[in-house]
């Protein structure tokens, strides 16, 4: 097995066919990532007992909100400073304490995850110092954990809201002197599917292993018919295991744009010295690889049957549909990281990614692209800060015949008369896509199958014969 | 309940045949609270963003503007630009040398790609605190371009919802009788407050062909910017949900002269109501449009009533919850839910003013909570106490419902089934249907053990 493990490596200043556009309109168009304190949201969701909350005026919140449930379909209560005018002028610190209060008597929150939005960031407002204030003023309540993470939107996307929330709240939390269970490993999961959070844990349990999964949202954003409603839904990472985190046997991070950014694993490795394994998000066969290695390694233990078993069948599959796959021009949008880990399964299955495009702006995006296409397909053209109007205008000349991504995409596939594969968030126009699978080699045949079939119904309805063997 | 209303919250709450009315609204949100509400720039977005020939560019940062791309199933019989979504995207350096720059080369490139009749331009809180001269920008581009270039003070603090409206509806005012309005029929309304949801509008448009009555200018659903300029010339303005267009009406009644009616185009009787509303406003004008509209009401309602009947025999005796955003769309409801043989437990609205409860609680069952800004766990909190069949409201409120192993019925701007008219009323009811009889909900854990036989409409094969 050959390891995906990151380089960090400087940004290229040309990569073949790949020269990493930033945008060169002023306006725009159908933007194809959200802005940060959704992430963060979605981050402290994952979380046990913890309300995210939002230190901004009411829209925001109400907003992203409803961009969340109808992603997940589960309720997502998102508290705000409901912040007005006087607010705007005077600063907000008084109802963020006033909300923070109210929200303890509602809600009874283990944490309350703060995230900053534009308006309280321009104003200026100190939120740490207002929550020193805070826990001075109110301490003798027997207050709950309070993370804190500045999330304007020109900070960046959701994504990055996310990977600062899960650092901030490491930071806050991970205390040395907490005990450790002796075989537990970190796991930054990044943003992934509640199934595949799912999955990844049953990976790291199959080697014997312990995972500390932070955020873990795999019930909370997925959870069971209810008896009675929970104001906060069961599930996500005890805060107990966070605190424990420092003293757990390695932390393995999932992408391939994260080794130069503050993440949980960092703060993890510079305050605490605990390992950083950065890996690919694993979606295909390499970037699988290297994290059943790195299992390995950190376990002492052989890979376990059932995953050889799930390779095989993997690479069974890839071979049975190769020629459904060759050559196809595909289009990837999206969060970099799952953008990236899809590219890399493409290049396997022998399919061309032509179009490598994305909302967030980290530097390493278009180098993580050429990695992973190393020695299999040409690399692709790479967008970052990517709206709908320049991934139309980069794809006039690349003729894609399928897109993969979120489901924002829908109406220039539909444009294009080509199909949508859809992977990652926001999916608002399907249903369950909380369930959808990516990652681990059982996740990414399942994806293989979507993107085969995809490819399959187009060929069936375009043609007059109605074959009924493809 | 009351443990799970916020001290802060009480006085939005009233119970009808208890104490004598008295109820807050309109303030706003309690910090920590966890409000269905939106803000100002979302009150505008929802009136203005219909005019499908318009160019809707948000000036603020990218997530106000993402998160509101097309997100209402406002329907257009041509042109879709209001489907795109555009913004300045702005960035921490627009935030310290201010955005006029952006905007204006945003607007410069926008309008000569899209090449719309007019622009509107957003404003959002982060504009608003940087302090942009909106207007001058707008004004300049106007020139340059020569279509009109219209800010829209809509930054989110400023309020909720209602100032947007208010926002919104001056930046129509700017358009309105700057149109030639030869050629008007002299029996011809605008049909104000309707956005055209799943279509809803053609369905209402077509009931007043049939009258003999015109419309000019659809505000804003299926909305065209040449017909706002010309909607001056019409006779009459007809308002639906008066929240959010009445303070057109009121200023076109200023300004033109122009009279308006209230109406509303969901339910049985405030449907026909509205129609022969019309149809005596224009009598003298036209005598024979009364017996028009009388035939053709009759002829929908010998069809609708024995359709709601077999739907009644199911839902007899079934409890509803109302939980929308205005408060004129509850009363409707509520009469509806008369037809369907249902009691409304609660009926509640984002952002009813004190008169809009007041007249709630008149038409309510004795028992009924009326309540202001609801948040989740209240919501949820009384679902479990009522137990009640249905809740009606918006796609936030729904995964509450389902939850709970309640049913559920999208009465919001997301709805994709026509809900107004007479066949809209139909729909409604089959839509109630649906959900209040799914075998589905007697396996949840809050309802297990329960029975009931078949639907009889199933068993009818309907
Ligand atoms: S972009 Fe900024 S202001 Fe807009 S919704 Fe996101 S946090 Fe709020
Ligand atoms: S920043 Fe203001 S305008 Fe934008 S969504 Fe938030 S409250 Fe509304």
């Amino acid at each position: 097995m050959k390891t995906g493990a990151v380089r960090v490596r400087p940004e290229p200043e040309n990569v073949k066919h790949g020269a990493a556009s930033l945008s060169a309109y002023a306006s725009t168009t159908n933007a194809c990532a959200v802005c940060a304190p959704l992430g963060a949201s979605l981050a402290f969701r994952g979380i046990e007992g913890a309300v995210p909350y939002i230190h901004g005026s009411q829209g925001c919140a109400t907003y992203m909100r409803r961009y969340i449930i109808s992603h997940y379909r589960e309720p997502m209560d998102i508290a705000s400073s409901s912040l007005g005018e006087k607010q705007a002028v005077f600063g907000g610190g008084p109802n963020l304490k006033k909300g923070i209060l109210n929200v303890m008597r509602k809600y009874a929150p283990s944490l309350v995850g703060v995230a900053t939005t534009c308006l309280t960031e321009t104003i200026g407002d100190d939120v740490p110092g207002i929550l020193l204030e805070f826990k001075r003023e109110f301490g003798d309540l027997g207050l709950p954990e309070i993370v804190a993470v500045s999330t304007p939107s020109y900070s960046g996307t959701h994504s990055d809201g996310w990977h600062a929330a899960v650092a901030a709240t490491v930071e806050t939390l991970s205390k040395a002197s907490s005990p450790g269970s002796g075989n537990g490993v970190n796991i930054f999961p990044g943003m992934v599917s509640c199934a595949d959070m799912e999955h990844i844990k049953d990976i790291v349990q199959d080697f014997g292993l312990a995972p500390t999964l932070l955020p873990d949202i795999s019930e909370t954003l997925d959870g069971p018919a209810l008896a009675e409603y929970r104001p906060v839904p069961p599930g996500g990472t005890p805060l107990s295991s966070i605190r424990a985190m420092p003293k757990n046997l390695a932390s393995i991070e999932l992408g391939r744009t994260l080794s130069d950014r503050k993440t949980g694993a960092a703060v993890l490795e510079k305050r605490f010295g605990v390992e950083r394994t950065g890996l690919g998000l694993p979606i295909g066969l390499r970037e699988t690889d290297a994290l059943m290695e790195a299992l390995s390694r950190i376990s002492g233990r052989p890979v376990p049957r059932r995953h050889l078993l799930e390779r095989g069948r993997l690479l069974d599959a890839m071979a049975d549909g190769h020629k459904y796959l060759a050559g196809k021009r595909v289009a990837v949008y999206g969060e970099e990281d799952l953008t990236i880990g899809l590219v890399a399964f493409l290049a396997e299955t022998g399919a061309k990614p032509v179009l490598a495009a994305t909302g967030g702006r980290s530097a390493g995006f278009a180098q993580a692209a050429a990695d992973v296409c190393e020695g299999l397909a040409p690399v692709p053209e790479i967008i970052r800060g990517a709206d709908f109007h320049e991934i139309a205008d980069k794809a006039k000349d690349l003729s894609p015949e399928i897109l993969i991504g979120h489901g924002k995409g829908q109406r220039t596939a539909r444009e294009w008369g080509i199909p949508l594969v859809r992977a990652g968030f926001p999916i608002h126009d399907r249903f369950g896509a909380q369930r959808l699978s990516h990652t681990g080699y059982k996740g990414a045949l399942q994806l293989y199958d979507r993107i085969v079939n995809a490819l399959l119904k187009k060929t069936q309805e375009s043609c007059s014969i109605g074959y009924g063997y493809l | 309940m009351n443990t799970q209303v916020l001290e802060e919250r009480q006085d939005q709450f009233h119970t009808v045949g208890g104490s004598a009315f008295e109820m807050a609204c309109n303030r706003e949100s309690l910090a920590g609270a966890v409000s269905q509400r939106a803000c100002v720039f979302c009150g505008s977005r929802v009136v203005l963003y219909p005019i499908a020939d318009a160019l809707h560019l948000v000036h603020g940062p990218l997530g106000c503007a993402a998160y509101t791309w097309d997100i209402r199933g406002a329907l257009s019989s041509g042109p879709e630009l209001h489907r795109m979504s555009f913004c300045t995207d702005l960035r921490e350096n627009d935030v310290v040398f201010g955005g006029e720059k952006k905007l204006a080369r945003a607007l410069d490139e926008l309008i000569d790609r899209h090449s719309p009749k007019a622009a509107f331009v957003y404003s959002t809180c982060i504009a608003g605190l940087i302090g942009d001269d909106m207007d001058a920008v707008c004004a300049r581009a106007e020139s340059e371009k020569g279509i009109p270039v219209i800010a829209v003070r809509s930054e989110g603090f400023k309020g909720n919802k209602r100032e947007g409206y208010s926002a919104a509806c001056r930046a129509m005012m700017r358009l309105v009788g700057t149109g030639d309005t030869s050629g008007v029929p002299r029996v011809a309304v605008n049909l104000l407050g309707d956005y055209n949801l799943a279509g809803e509008l053609w369905i209402i448009r077509e009931y007043f062909r049939r009258m003999g009555v015109g419309v000019v200018a659809n505000v804003t659903g299926d909305g065209r910017v040449e017909d706002l300029r010309r909607a001056h010339g019409a006779a009459l303005n007809v308002v639906q949900c008066s929240g959010s267009t009445m303070e057109l009406a009121k200023m076109m009644r200023e300004a033109h002269g122009t009279p308006f009616i209230r109406a509303s185009y969901l339910g049985i009787e405030d449907m026909a109501a509205s129609l022969y509303a019309v149809a005596d406003f224009f009598k003298n004008e036209d005598p024979e449009i009364v017996d028009r509209t009388a035939c053709l009401v009759r002829e929908k309602l010998t069809a609708l009533m024995p359709r709601l009947a077999l739907y009644r025999q199911d839902l007899e005796g079934k409890k509803a919850a109302i939980y929308v955003g205005g408060a004129f769309k509850a009363f409707s409801l509520v009469k509806a839910f008369r037809h369907l043989g249902m009691r409304v437990a609660l009926a509640g609205s984002q952002t009813g003013t004190r008169e809009d409860y007041e007249e709630l609680a008149a038409i309510c069952d004795p028992g009924c909570v009326i309540v202001d800004d609801a948040n989740p766990l209240e919501l949820s909190a009384f679902l479990e106490k009522e137990d009640v069949d249905v809740l009606v409201g918006g796609v936030k409120e729904r995964p509450i419902a389902y939850k709970l192993g309640v049913g559920f019925c999208d009465h919001n701007h997301e709805r994709k089934i026509p809900l107004e008219g007479f066949e809209g009323m139909e729909n409604f009811a089959r839509e109630i249907h649906a959900t209040v009889t799914s075998p589905v909900w007697r396996f949840m854990p809050r309802r297990a053990g329960r029975t009931g036989g078949m639907p009889a409409c199933l068993e009818a094969g309907i």
